[in-house]
């Protein structure tokens, strides 16, 4: 069977979803492919959760104009889309003279691609900002926010599905034909789409997608980023982000403590080049580089407050030799009509995403008339915060009216039943305990689910009818359970 | 539920138990194995058979409960932020007993290199689905850490048709009790290598093998002394930690030893009327020790209520000297006499524990064998305490 669509994307991660969720306001027939089993599963869930502000970035350049461009959408987009959004500011500190210059330069860059309110700080109005912080000089840029990456590529593909996006999750395109319509695309679980338009937003995959098409030009490096995540407990180290100056070469922003929307903060990332696409393995080398970092940078930690090891992968367009940045590549190919191609959307992408998802709808209307329809919601249903974060008299109330919000099932982070419910039931639905995982952000305390995991797989069981076997972690393969003891 | 009892038969009519799960009992529900209440009652019950000599004793009284209800907060002023179906209210307390046990460390905590592939538990956690759910965890299983909970899922593992490749210990002796070491591991010939670990975690999916190698004094791997162990199921027991973020909100002071609240010979923290016992105290060996300790905190917390406790007038610190992890309590107050409750850092035999005010000797207590994972009790009279004390105690 053939399904047959005006525009299909390739990859949902933050930029695939954010395209799905701008082509959802019109009248045509759209679908996103993802060969996991849930979206956002790669690099979107995988980084430090910052909207940036644009002062790195080469004016005229892509990166810079929808970085720019992208972190003024953002407010309103995470307002309609229930998404939390701290817009907290950096400081961005020279801690030895040579650095004072760059510091001035960044502001000059900033300053011509548009980032508002940039300053330079003095030591004492550092101080104000950020209480005992080292250093000679800051730039101050108030723009600079955080979010939650996973959150918000979640929301845009519920927003997006809502408005009648169709999703086919766990299909991976195995290959692409050009047909007389468009393209015709089989997948290595034997289903096979139709589109008139392509786009391919397939991130760490997205040169081979090229190949497919017969375009050798592109490749990708993946660039692993590891990252330890630090106990709540010491939340309250940071008012706003701070960062070393940078220094030529770097293919990262360095190592650097990043708050996150939901109170614990990030050491990372590292920046190594490995080989394989999936490579999300941590080191104990990096593991214990990332703790040393910790200690010097928080002095009150302890060797317990480091709860969870993750890595992400940087999808580069430069290779390890020539190291640092390459620009977005993101083209409606003349030689393959109907092909719009994304290459090489590493940092700044999730603060580009809202910006990448009105340009591609732009080169897409190039391509096919894009009438607009009057049943589009741009709203979210549901609430940005946790339970937890409530008041005691909001608490009391939601429990009234609903009892599931008096079941805490996860402990640490005090996530109630109803929390896991709606996980469960969201418009997407999950395959995964990954998928009720990043929704409801149950399992992802100090006790990373020890306590509330046969909690949570009671509750699919009683009210969901899974069995043993029906529980996979992230992928096809990767089952919980054995089966039944007897 | 042993503080509840025991407040209740110091003669307080108004006690609430407060638990978050649906049942009483706690963990003990899962540990369906026997070895539990030789001591308190003289004979080997099962863990769930435990919990309801302490169930049946409380509802004899007619013991007021609260099942289903979390409590997810506290301040210095004993009010209770709780929540259940029922409702979220709040809870004023004139004395509050902490008995919140502890939780297991998990792969995140310790850092382990690798991908995250599914099949890694806590071993609690494997129990919990194997014990109550009736659900099989995996089928070919290393265990890392030999913590008793560890030595007690080899056992069920190999019970319930699982193979057991061993059980790695970073540290050169046993983080469980030697009698678990011979009725779980010995009695199946399930290997434990001991100055060994886990050092990788190989598997996209489902986990595929962990590396494993010996370990040098410093704890870091022998090159050329690893190798792999195909597995699909990992289970950790690599420490418990006292479950204090409750007690750590309310500003309790927490002894960074135990990962416990600081309290003297009466139990009590650094907040008036606030006790603590348990494994949220200090992580103990036996099940038994706990219900002790907590019904001593019941007897204290009464004892409060009726103004027999006041705050001392002088506090005698007691330090942990040569040879001893950690002490409990951590102050007395030199008017009654005290059990202190202790663990030492190293196996070794033919040793005397001794606890000295100065140069004096004021108890000792000769064992013929030490061991990190055996609590060690030792009783101090109160006469023997002088006025300026400072009391140590030590391996000798």
């Amino acid at each position: 069977m053939t399904n047959f669509y005006d525009v299909i994307v390739i990859g949902a991660g933050v930029v695939g979803n954010a395209i799905a969720r701008e082509l959802s306001r019109f009248d045509i027939k759209a679908a996103v492919l993802e060969q996991e089993l849930d979206v956002g599963g790669g690099t979107s869930s995988r980084n430090s959760g910052v909207v940036h502000s644009g002062i790195h970035y080469k004016p005229g350049t892509l990166r810079a104009k929808l970085d720019v461009q992208g972190n003024a959408m953002m407010g309103a987009l995470c307002s309609d889309l229930k998404v939390k959004i701290q817009y907290i500011g950096k400081l961005t500190v020279a801690q030895e003279e040579a650095d004072i210059k760059t510091l001035h330069s960044l502001k000059e860059q900033g300053e011509a691609n548009g980032v508002p309110g940039l300053s330079i700080l003095n030591r004492e109005q550092m101080e104000r900002l950020q209480p005992g912080i080292g250093g000679l000089m800051a730039l101050h840029s108030p723009s600079t926010g955080i979010i939650c990456p996973y959150g918000l590529t979640i929301a845009l593909a519920e927003n997006a599905y809502v408005n009648g996006i169709s999703y086919h999750l766990g299909q991976q395109v195995a290959a692409i034909n050009r047909t007389a319509e468009g393209f015709d695309i089989s997948t290595r679980q034997g289903e096979r789409f139709r589109s008139r338009v392509l786009i391919n937003s397939a991130g760490l995959y997205s040169d081979a997608i090229c190949r497919m098409l017969g375009i050798d030009e592109y490749r990708i490096y993946p660039c692993r980023g590891e990252y330890l995540i630090l106990d709540k407990r010491l939340s309250g180290s940071l008012s706003l982000l701070v960062y070393p100056a940078p220094h030529k070469g770097g293919a990262g922003l360095g190592i650097h403590l990043t708050n996150t929307v939901d109170g614990n903060i990030l050491i990372g990332p590292s920046n190594e080049y490995v080989g394989e696409a999936d490579d999300y393995a941590s080191t104990a080398e990096i593991m214990n580089l990332l703790k040393k970092e910790g200690h010097e940078l928080l002095p009150g930690i302890s060797a317990a407050d480091f709860i969870r090891n993750f890595s992400g992968l940087r999808a580069k367009q430069a290779p390890p030799s020539e190291g640092g940045f390459r620009d977005f590549v993101i083209e409606s190919r003349k030689d393959i009509p109907g092909f719009i191609n994304l290459v090489g959307i590493e940092s700044p992408g999730l603060t580009s995403a809202p910006a990448i998802g009105l340009m591609v709808r732009n080169l897409v209307e190039e391509l096919l008339p894009l009438p607009l329809k009057d049943s589009f919601i741009a709203e979210r249903e549901g609430r940005a915060g946790f339970f937890f974060e409530l008041s005691p008299e909001e608490k009391a109330d939601l429990v009234a009216q609903n009892p599931d919000y008096g079941e805490v099932v996860c402990r640490c982070e005090q996530i109630t039943r109803k929390e896991v419910l709606d996980a469960i039931q969201n418009p997407l639905g999950i395959r995964t305990i990954n998928g009720l995982k990043y929704r409801s952000r149950a399992m992802m305390g100090r006790c990373q689910g020890g306590f509330c995991l046969p909690r949570i797989v009671a509750i699919l069981e009683k009210e969901f009818g899974y069995r043993p076997e029906d529980y996979l972690l992230q992928h096809a393969s990767s089952k919980l359970f054995a089966g039944r003891v007897r | 539920m042993s503080a509840a009892v025991s407040a209740r038969q110091n003669g307080c009519d108004n006690v609430l138990l407060l638990e978050r799960d649906r049942i009483l009992g706690g963990i003990l529900n899962q540990c369906i194995h026997d070895g539990f209440g030789l001591h308190r009652f003289g004979e080997a019950l099962t863990g769930p058979e435990y919990a309801q000599r302490y169930i049946d004793e409380y509802e004899k009284m007619k013991g007021e409960v609260m099942l289903g209800t979390i409590v997810l907060n506290m301040d210095a002023e004993r009010n209770l932020f709780v929540s259940s179906r029922n409702g979220f209210t709040k809870i004023e307390a004139r004395a509050v007993i902490l008995a919140m046990g502890c939780r297991e460390r998990t792969a995140g905590a310790i850092s382990l290199p690798g991908t995250r592939p599914s099949g890694i538990y806590t071993a609690g956690a494997a129990q919990n689905f194997i014990n109550l759910q009736n659900i099989m965890v995996g089928k070919r299983v290393v265990i890392m850490g030999s913590g008793d909970i560890g030595l007690i899922m080899a056992r069920r593992m190999t019970l319930e048709g699982a193979r057991v490749e061993g059980v790695f210990e970073l540290l050169p002796y046993s983080s469980g009790l030697p009698r678990n070491i011979q009725q779980c591991l010995n009695d199946y010939d399930i290997p434990l290598h001991l100055a060994t670990s886990v050092i990788q975690i190989h598997g996209k999916e489902r986990l595929t093998g962990v590396t494993v190698a010996r370990m040098d004094g410093n704890f870091k791997p022998i090159q050329g002394s690893e190798w792999f162990v195909p597995c699909d199921t990992l289970l950790l027991s690599v420490g418990l930690i006292p479950e204090n973020e409750l007690s750590r909100n309310a500003s309790i002071a927490i002894e960074p030893r135990t990962s416990g609240a600081s309290v003297d010979d009466t139990l009590m923290t650094s907040i008036p009327g606030v006790f603590s016992c348990g494994n949220v105290l200090h992580v103990h060996d036996l099940a038994d020790w706990v219900s002790e300790e907590s019904a001593l905190a019941g007897q204290f917390a009464v004892q409060y209520l009726n103004g027999e406790i006041s705050p001392p007038q002088k506090s005698i610190p007691i330090l942990a000297g040569a040879g001893v992890r950690y002490v409990l309590p951590q102050s007395i107050s030199g008017q009654r006499d005290v059990t202190l409750s202790l663990r030492v850092a190293s196996p070794s035999r033919n040793r005397v524990v001794k606890v000295n005010d100065g140069e004096r000797l004021v108890a000792n207590k000769k064992m013929l064998r030490l061991h990190p994972a055996e609590m060690i009790h030792i009783k101090v009279k109160a006469e023997k305490i002088s006025e300026a004390g400072r009391l140590e105690v030590s391996v000798a």
